[in-house]
């Protein structure tokens, strides 16, 4: 993707369309990126395509398929806010993201080295490989030390460069006086070339330049794997957090200005508009309108705010423009003050130890005791160097951890990209073993089994008449109970009554004249109907009735049923817990068919309630988004939170969910079973062939061609193994 | 065995070609999109190069 800054250097037939006087301004041109979850195909490149080098001013755009992007050259004064429609009106959903987030290129640079290394060592490889196969095959005397010179000739700078990775880390450890799994390898690797360059400069028979470039290669070809999977997860949580571009509306002077929200200050008056996030803590000024407090407490029904009320920042406003005064900004916001509680809740990553980590720690002693022995035994045996340092590195190189280094790269890959596929994201390395434990699931309600949107339920309660009426008013506000009520009124064939001096009064509802009368529909307050426990929109009107009442529940998220009764018939117990009322929380267990259920339950107590499953010997999946379940997030043994959940509750969790559906949870932990299993055969199938290869190593039986079988064998089978997962 | 003197020299630089191959694709940007560039071959936009 070459950057196309000059527009003349545009490749694609679509930017001939372009006016050249949008992109022959001076200024240097604007770089965007949007997200685009949903393309999944070539016709969605092409169209995607095709739409926004239709807009006028896009110089170039190009999507990227794997990370599911598109990338925007286009005329400095174009926003993403002008494209996004244009994407919507063709189907696809967009979000903006920042660019300044996204730091692919840092990555990129460390992924094209460790992908060049491989290279080398590849293709080294192959060549000496050829050498060897023919001393192998009865080349003697002085071709067979011709072969092998030149194969020493390729080797030394190939490893010299290839295996830099390893020698840094073995250093890094050996510096601090640990042992990691490089320190084997390190070993190996010198060994293997020290005495083969002995054997070779005596004319001897064996030389392990081909082993020593091979184990490079597997190994490398782990680390490779290794590194891709964390740097996609890695990528798309940028992206999650570039989806969130901090801005807010600075009114200096009652001049609006546009401004990063790290610049607001205490003491600022900041315009909020309806659907935008309160950037900060504060005091309204200015304006009425209701607030979405649900990210934070998990309530459902809005609140009034008008002159006077308290915000913090991370509330949804709704209905009219608000303008408030900053009380506290950046690290004091009540935001931020949440995540503290992260800080106190001990986490559940940091107490486990991943399988490799088990093994290297059982592995990397008992290869330098196995090695040390043999050398001293054959030392005591012979009283010749030679032959003890041999049989040394052979025992070394044969037990070396190829098919170890492979055995859990190999198998997280297969499976992450498998759950990439489905819409999961995994974030954590070890996250996939620990969900393979799980045995108790506890869910959030509000935007995470309920997709925060409402939904009518009594529409068959109402008149044709009342309907018309209600559609006309709902019509008018963009409150979200009105566009559901409007949507449910139009999919009912209902159309909109004839009324005039429509007006919404923010943090009410809307107003109208209807026939001569005044009509309203709004909160309960304001027709003067009584107010009850669930989410109602009244209207009034105006005929003299009482008010009559519009009940909505909270909609559940698709597969939210799916996922549920696919953990409960995993023979998983399912806890539902809520800072909702407890009529609400009681409506959705029941509908999904959990027994356990907690309601207004605070931050704390959702941790308390962690904790004392924790203490029961229970694995916890917690899956939640708000900002009062980030703690809960943390301190469960995985957590996985959906891609709208806050900032701080996806940076907590250790898989994020990437669509709308939940249905990908079940299987995830079934995947996860499977990788755990595959991992272990993994290591199982590494042991089996050293029980076999070690002895005759130990012997002196092993030449270099039993260690070349050995180890590609063995390499081989368990990336099979591993595949056999996707 | 005269002929090593010419295979030996031919199959490093047969080996060394591939790997330069290999490094300009690399070094090109072709693994940046691999999902991508697999599915373009069936459109019939001719998006990386001008229609000859």
């Amino acid at each position: 993707m070459t950057a196309q800054v000059n527009p003349s250097l545009a490749a694609c037939p679509g930017c001939l369309v372009v006016p050249r006087d949008a992109a022959d301004e001076a200024q240097e041109a604007a770089r965007l990126a949007l997200s685009l979850p949903g393309i999944h195909c070539q016709a969605c490149i092409t169209t995607v395509e095709k739409g926004l080098n239709a807009v006028p001013g896009v110089n170039s755009a190009r999507v990227n398929l794997t990370l599911k992007r598109a990338l925007i050259e286009a005329a400095p004064n174009i926003h993403a806010t002008d494209l996004i429609p244009e994407l919507t009106k063709l189907g696809f959903e967009a979000h903006e993201l920042d660019l300044g987030v996204l730091s692919a290129t840092q990555s990129d640079k460390a992924g094209r080295d460790l992908l060049m290394r491989l290279a080398v060592a590849g293709f080294a490889s192959m060549n000496v490989m050829l050498l060897s196969v023919s001393v192998w095959a009865g080349a003697s005397d002085a071709t067979r030390d011709m072969f092998h010179w030149i194969s020493a000739a390729i080797t030394l700078p190939a490893i010299a460069f290839s295996a830099q990775p390893f020698f840094k880390h073995a250093w890094t450890a050996l510096r601090v006086r640990r042992l990691n799994m490089d320190v084997p390898i390190v070993l190996a690797l010198v060994l293997a070339l020290v005495t083969s360059l002995w054997e070779t400069s005596l004319s001897g028979e064996h030389a392990y330049f081909d082993a020593a470039l091979t184990l490079t290669f597997f190994l490398l070809a782990g680390r490779y794997l290794d590194f891709r999977t964390r740097a996609v997860a890695r990528s798309a949580a940028e992206e999650l957090a570039a989806l969130e571009v901090p801005r807010a509306i600075l009114l200096r002077d009652g001049v609006e200005a546009e401004v990063a929200v790290g610049d607001l200050s205490i003491g600022d008056l900041i315009l909020v508009r309806p659907g935008g996030r309160m950037p900060v803590d504060g005091e309204v000024v200015s304006g009425q309108s209701e607030l979405d407090r649900s990210l934070l407490t998990g309530e459902t029904l809005p609140v009034f705010a008008g002159q006077g009320t308290v915000i913090s920042a991370g509330e949804v406003n709704l209905t009219g423009p608000l303008t408030i005064r900053a009380t506290a900004v950046g690290k004091d916001t009540s935001l931020h003050r949440m995540g503290d509680l992260v800080a106190i809740a001990e986490s559940g990553r940091s107490r486990y130890t991943s399988l490799a980590d088990n093994a290297a720690k059982l592995y990397a002693p008992g290869v330098h005791i196995l090695s040390a022995l043999s050398f001293a035994g054959w030392y005591l045996y012979t009283w010749d160097l030679r032959t003890a340092l041999n049989i040394a590195a052979a025992v070394l190189i044969i037990t070396c951890p190829c098919a170890l280094g492979l055995a859990v790269p190999a198998v997280t890959t297969a499976a992450s990209g498998r759950l990439f596929r489905k819409g999961m994201l995994i974030k954590d390395a070890t996250a996939l073993e620990r969900l393979a434990q799980v045995d108790t699931v506890v869910f959030d309600k509000t935007g995470t089994l309920t997709a925060g949107t409402p939904q009518l339920t009594n529409l068959d309660d109402f008149y044709r008449a009342d309907l018309e009426l209600a559609l006309a008013l709902a019509e008018a506000s963009a409150h979200p109970l009105s566009r559901s009520l409007a949507q449910a009124a139009r999919d009912a064939g209902v159309s909109a009554a004839e009324v005039t001096d429509i007006r919404e009064v923010p943090g009410f509802g809307t107003e109208a004249q209807y026939q001569g009368t005044r009509v309203r529909l709004g909160r309960a307050a304001w027709v003067d109907a009584p107010s009850n426990a669930c989410t109602t929109a009244w209207l009034d009107a105006g005929d003299g009735a009482a008010p009559r009442g519009f009940e909505f529940t909270d909609a559940l998220r698709p597969g939210a049923a799916e996922a549920v009764q696919g953990l409960l018939d995993a023979g998983k117990q399912v806890f539902l817990l809520s800072g909702d009322s407890s009529e609400a929380v009681e409506g959705v267990a029941t509908r999904l068919g959990v027994s356990d259920w907690v309601a207004e339950a605070l931050p704390e107590d959702k941790v308390d309630l962690i904790q004392t499953l924790f203490d029961q010997g229970q694995k916890v999946l917690m899956v939640g988004d708000g900002l009062n379940d980030t703690a809960a997030l943390t301190a469960a043994h995985v957590s996985i939170s959906p891609a709208s959940a806050l900032d701080a509750a996806r940076v907590a969790s250790d898989i994020v969910l990437l669509g709308q559906d939940l249905t990908p949870i079940a299987e995830a932990c079934d995947v996860a079973k499977r990788a755990t299993k595959r991992i272990r055969e993994n290591f199982q199938l590494a042991t089996l062939y050293n029980v076999i290869a070690v002895p005759l190593a130990v012997a002196g039986l092993a030449t270099p061609l039993i260690a070349a079988l050995a180890m590609s064998t063995s390499s081989i089978t368990v990336s099979l193994n591993a595949l056999r997962l996707r | 065995m005269q002929v090593l003197t010419f295979l030996i020299p031919i199959s490093l630089i047969l080996g060394g070609l591939g790997l330069a191959g290999f490094l300009y694709t690399v070094r090109s940007n072709q693994y940046d999109d691999p999902e991508g560039d697999s599915r373009r071959i069936l459109s019939d936009e001719w998006d990386d190069q001008p229609k000859p």
